[in-house]
């Protein structure tokens, strides 16, 4: 199986120049341009959020004088880490590059309309950025709350600008959603069943289809939006009818799978790199499968507790604390099965596995502050306050983020053909560990006092864990730059790096092709009979 | 670590006593510097929703040092030198039935106090009086239909203009005055974008949503000066919006009813309102 004659000419004829990356139809060059989309992203969505750390660094205005401004920083630093960082790096990014790879496939089902769907988000990251330079800025947060984004509150063209990326974002998901699901569906190799599908791809799967089905309500909630600013239309406008209140319930009707839709693929990849370095087969195969499917379905029923003040029924908050809890029950049953595949096993810590822990361990307080809010009464003190910061940072930030670094880490070899110097990728993983902890802790204590979020000033009480926080953010950004001194380091050194350098644990298809993966891989169909051991 | 948490928990508590100290009240009604807890609670509500959460914060604590445990352990005795042959096993059904089935009794534990929680914090049945809140770009005004309709604005106070002792960002030019043990309703409602109107201390933080009107509701147990912020992005000045509320008792409310009515007598006429709006809107 091992594709030695891939190398020759015959089979590796990559297009030279620009044309190979501007008219690609290969998953593998495609996704690495939604990696390196992610990454320019990032520098500038990170960028913001230092600033905004900076500006919090001490009580008064010190940095950013135009307050109006601090909201553009606070929403845009939002929307880019959402649609432009996390979303391209694991679903376009390891998801083009590995999914045909772990199921034995030559490339995606539609590789024309891979092309497009990069393209389109390449687009909607131009009037993003163009949404914050174009006019005031979008000033409203990423949930571009209605009355505040309609046109007498946001006049100028920032909010449609803002719009319209979101749409092509979203249109961009929704092909890649299309060819992920037409690809695993139907072009897996022979004997790959679903139920010996790697999780990794699982997690795609059903990513793909959360896409499907949340993406279209947020497009049809977007263009309500669109025609209340500009044609006069009363959608979300009392005095015509309309109601504020139905925005919240679409755009969360959208917003919670999405978080879904960010976490998933995260856990696909803690799979893969759990089994592998304690190389044993994942614990519990089919009931984490499941558990994805059931933290898919049950996600679409619970958008609600992202508004407990908004004024809804009791009844229907009941509803909502209700099902919310319920999804705490698959969650917890992934990560017992993670530790449970540990157990028993011969683990090496390699960087991937120790990103994978920090991930396991950071999810875990994510998760748990998770079930405070999902109790509305409880929730009514933490609504809006920096407790939900610290929350949604520790299972995205936290958690989304270093599920990439572990992606990074543990498909480097694969995916470049180098080897980066494992002293660097753990000095990086411990500086990172440390900062984003003394970053996003004291942000709890933030909370429970009261300090309300997406202020760019706050009483004087708060200064002091702000300043811890602010500290944390500045070990952050050192980690930051020194992880781009790693990939340097490992572009210079060149140390080739063998088909499988993580031995035998790593028994997934992408491992049997060589290091880097040849252009085109799987030209003849693998037969993995029942060699791979899943269920 | 621990250690750690109880020194500052001592210097949270010797922050709360200095400023305890040069107020009349006995109650930390504002947020003290290092505090790593709720603000005091000041209604019923609040002392349901501060135990509530000293039970989760129980629950989740246990959890995560749990897991935190288990990483530990598999770490310390499954690596690759301490364990050098991997079993196989990749299946214990009743292992994964009692993982699943243990997080379901904790979930029912936290579900019943917390709907019990929610239907008491819903609405007051019988409320002795009501107070009408609207969020404005960018401050709160108040209105007393019971005593006469009166009604003014609530004004964030500049910074030069403060007063020694009034904090920074959390203080009003016209405070609301509420009554001591009233039930009292509160009505909110919005005259351009939505705000949140939030009293951390009373347990209470309702938007103000234009075109409906939202209720919630307060019984204030002690006398005393509360403080809160706006809690929904609003636009430019969203930080700059607080909530100061002063409770007195019974008696001190109805004198102070008996001199509003005249110091905002000529406020709350309809017509003015709308001509703000006009100018909000802009």
């Amino acid at each position: 199986m091992a594709h030695a004659d891939t190398a020759h000419g015959d089979h590796n004829h990559a297009p030279k120049g620009i044309g190979r990356w501007l008219f690609s139809t290969n998953h593998k060059d495609i996704g690495t341009m939604y990696l390196m989309i992610s990454v320019i992203s990032a520098i500038i969505g990170g960028s913001m959020s230092w600033l905004i750390r900076l500006e919090l660094a001490e009580p008064g205005i010190q940095f950013i004088q135009d307050l109006h401004f601090y909201n553009v920083l606070v929403t845009a630093h939002a929307l880019l880490m959402v649609f432009f960082v996390v979303m391209p790096a694991l679903i376009g990014g390891f998801g083009n590059w590995m999914v045909p790879l772990m199921i034995g496939a030559p490339d995606m089902a539609f590789p024309r309309m891979n092309n497009i769907s990069f393209w389109l988000l390449a687009a909607a990251l131009v009037l993003m950025v163009m949404s914050t330079v174009i006019g005031e800025g979008v000033g409203t947060g990423w949930t571009l709350y209605p009355p505040l984004s309609t046109a007498d509150y946001s006049p100028g063209p920032s909010v449609d600008f803002g719009i319209l990326a979101l749409h092509l974002a979203g249109a961009s998901s929704i092909l890649g959603a299309i060819n992920l699901i037409t690809t695993i569906l139907n072009m897996r190799c022979t004997g790959m069943t679903l139920h010996k599908m790697p999780l990794f791809v699982w997690a795609m799967l059903i990513t793909a289809f959360l896409l499907l089905l949340a993406i279209p309500v947020l497009a049809g909630a977007l263009t309500m939006l669109l025609t209340d600013r500009n044609f006069g239309t009363t959608f979300f406008d009392p005095a015509g009818g309309g109601d504020p209140v139905l925005w919240q319930h679409l755009f969360w009707f959208f917003g919670h799978p999405e978080v879904y839709i960010m976490i998933l693929p995260a856990f696909g990849i803690i799979s893969q790199v759990v089994s592998t370095f304690s190389r044993k087969p994942v614990f519990g195969y089919l009931g984490m499968a499941y558990a994805m499917i059931s933290i898919g379905v049950i996600g679409f029923g619970v958008w609600a507790h992202h508004m407990f003040s908004t004024g809804l029924g009791v009844d229907a908050k009941a509803y909502f604390v209700v099902a919310t809890m319920v999804i705490a029950v698959p969650t917890g049953l992934k990560i017992f099965s993670w530790i449970a595949t540990m157990w028993g096993g011969s683990i090496r810590f390699d960087t991937p596995m120790l990103w994978a822990m920090g991930f396991i361990a950071l999810f875990v307080v994510g998760g748990v502050t998770g079930v405070v809010l999902a109790n509305a009464g409880v929730d009514t003190a933490f609504h809006d306050t920096y407790y939900v910061v610290a929350h949604f940072h520790y299972v995205l930030s936290l958690g989304a983020v270093f599920a990439i670094f572990v992606g990074i880490y543990y498909w480097f070899g694969k995916m470049t053909g180098y080897k980066y110097s494992e002293k660097q990728g753990k000095t990086h993983f411990w500086l990172t560990f440390v900062g984003v902890n003394i970053l996003f802790f004291p942000q709890h204590f933030l909370g429970l006092a009261g300090m309300p979020r997406r202020i760019p000033d706050y009483p004087d009480a708060f200064a002091d864990w702000n300043m811890v926080s602010s500290i944390g953010a500045g070990i952050t950004m050192i980690s930051t730059f020194y992880f781009f001194y790693v990939m340097y380091c490992a572009f210079k050194a060149k140390v080739p790096c063998e088909a499988n350098p993580w031995g035998d644990g790593a028994d997934t298809l992408e491992w049997a092709v060589a290091s880097p993966a040849p252009f085109h891989t799987h030209e003849v169909v693998p037969d993995i009979g029942t060699a791979l051991p899943a269920e | 670590m621990g250690f750690m948490f109880k020194r500052l928990n001592v210097f949270a508590s010797l922050g709360m006593i200095t400023l305890l100290s040069g107020m009349q009240n006995a109650f930390a009604d504002k947020p003290v510097p290092w505090q790593m807890k709720f603000q005091s609670a000041a209604t019923p509500v609040m002392e349901k929703i501060t135990s509530l959460h000293d039970l989760l914060l129980v629950i989740i604590v246990a959890i995560t040092v749990f897991v935190l445990a288990l990483l530990v352990y598999v770490a310390v005795r499954f690596n690759e030198k301490a364990n050098p042959v991997p079993s196989k096993t990749a299946h214990n059904t009743l292992l994964e039935v009692v993982w699943t089935v243990i997080p379901i009794i904790i979930l029912v534990i936290i579900t019943v106090p917390s709907l019990k929680l929610l239907y008491f914090m819903d609405k007051t049945h019988n409320p002795e009086m009501t107070l009408k809140v609207t969020g404005h770009q960018w401050y709160w005004s108040y209105e007393y239909p019971d005593d006469g309709g009166f009604s003014f604005d609530s004004v964030l106070v500049d910074q030069e203009d403060l007063e020694k002792g009034q904090p920074r960002l959390l203080t009003v030019d016209e405070e609301v005055v509420l009554p001591i043990n009233t039930d009292i309703r509160i009505l909110l409602a919005s005259d351009d974008v939505i705000h949140s109107w939030a009293v951390p201390s009373f347990g209470v933080k309702s938007d103000a949503v234009p075109g409906r009107a939202n209720e919630t509701w307060v019984r204030i147990t002690h006398e005393g000066v509360y403080k809160g912020q706006c809690s929904e992005i609003c636009g430019t000045n969203h930080g700059f919006m607080p909530v100061s509320v002063t409770a007195v008792s019974k008696e001190a409310y109805k004198a102070w009813v008996a001199q509003a009515q005249e110091k905002y007598a000529d406020a709350g006429e309809g017509n003015i309102r709308i001509a703000k709006v006009i100018k909000t809107v802009q």
